[in-house]
């Protein structure tokens, strides 16, 4: 249960997440891609406070910080996708490329 | 011995779940593959003595698949996966960007000197981060109340279909509203 190993799952939690976000077409699938993400996040921000800060207070408000980052960006992500199927019937994101560049 | 046990088996089974999100053929089984995955990285926090943290991910992160799948079976094609179902764009792309990124972070994870620590531990981690919320941490505490309240009205003003400011106008000054249907108590 060293820092390595925690490390090296959230190195893989946060690939895993990134392969989705990147390739999914559904936006819901985009944003579960997100949230393995940010998941990666918070284990690797609870072994940091474990094992090389315990007696500060900082590694677990990072982790609220993840938590509330995440809840804040399904809430977001669920609105913005109820307002763009509502006016123009679309789920995929390859049929809202308004803003490619 | 057995916390590097139940560490690895967490570990392992949060990645298997974590890709079987996007191997499943069913937007419900995602949804709830999802959930085993954020429950066993949550079991991995649970073993860094952070009861209250892991605790708190596994309730939330229950209610918020809970209203994920029903997202889910309101918007998507294929909710009960009776089909095979694949929804991808660049899937060679985003895989080598992925897998080099693993590389990428899993060699500077096995390489970097880790420092660590002989600090005490705290008696109470749930009593510490409550002090670091209420203390010196507490900016934090204030912005992350904002964002939440922000979030709350974005997102009941984008989920609207009409609200009072298109019934009514900008500065609510018609005096009676303009409705696509005429009806009403009164209209």
């Amino acid at each position: 249960m060293s820092l390595p190993a925690f490390l090296l799952l959230a190195s893989a939690l946060f690939s895993v997440g990134l392969y989705g976000a990147l390739s999914q077409q559904s936006i819901v699938m985009i944003m579960m891609g997100l949230e393995l993400m940010v998941n990666a996040v918070i284990v690797g921000a609870a072994a940091f406070w474990f094992h090389t800060s315990p007696d500060r207070g900082d590694g677990q408000v990072i982790v609220l910080l993840a938590v509330t980052a995440m809840a804040i960006e399904m809430a977001v992500g669920f609105a913005v996708t109820t307002a763009i199927f509502r006016s123009r019937d679309v789920d995929m994101t390859d049929m809202a490329t308004d803003l490619k560049g | 011995m057995w916390r590097d046990v139940l560490f690895w088996v967490c570990a392992v089974l949060a990645v298997a779940t974590g890709v079987a999100v996007f191997r499943v053929d069913s937007m419900a089984r995602a949804t709830f593959a999802l959930l085993a995955s954020f429950i066993f990285a949550a079991g991995t926090v649970l073993l860094l003595d952070l009861p209250y943290l892991g605790v708190l991910v596994i309730l939330m992160m229950i209610m918020e698949m809970v209203v994920m799948a029903v997202f889910m079976i309101m918007y998507m094609m294929n909710p009960a996966g009776l089909m095979p179902m694949t929804m991808v764009h660049n899937q060679k792309g985003s895989l080598a960007i992925a897998v080099g990124t693993f590389v990428l972070l899993a060699s500077g994870v096995l390489l970097t000197p880790w420092p660590t620590s002989s600090a005490p531990r705290p008696e109470d981690p749930t009593m510490q981060l409550g002090e670091a919320l209420m203390g010196s941490k507490m900016l934090v505490m204030i912005v992350l109340g904002l964002a939440l309240f922000a979030t709350m009205v974005c997102t009941v003003v984008l989920a609207t279909h009409r609200g009072r400011y298109d019934r009514y106008g900008d500065r609510l000054e018609r005096e009676r509203p303009r409705d696509p249907i005429r009806g009403g108590l009164g209209r």
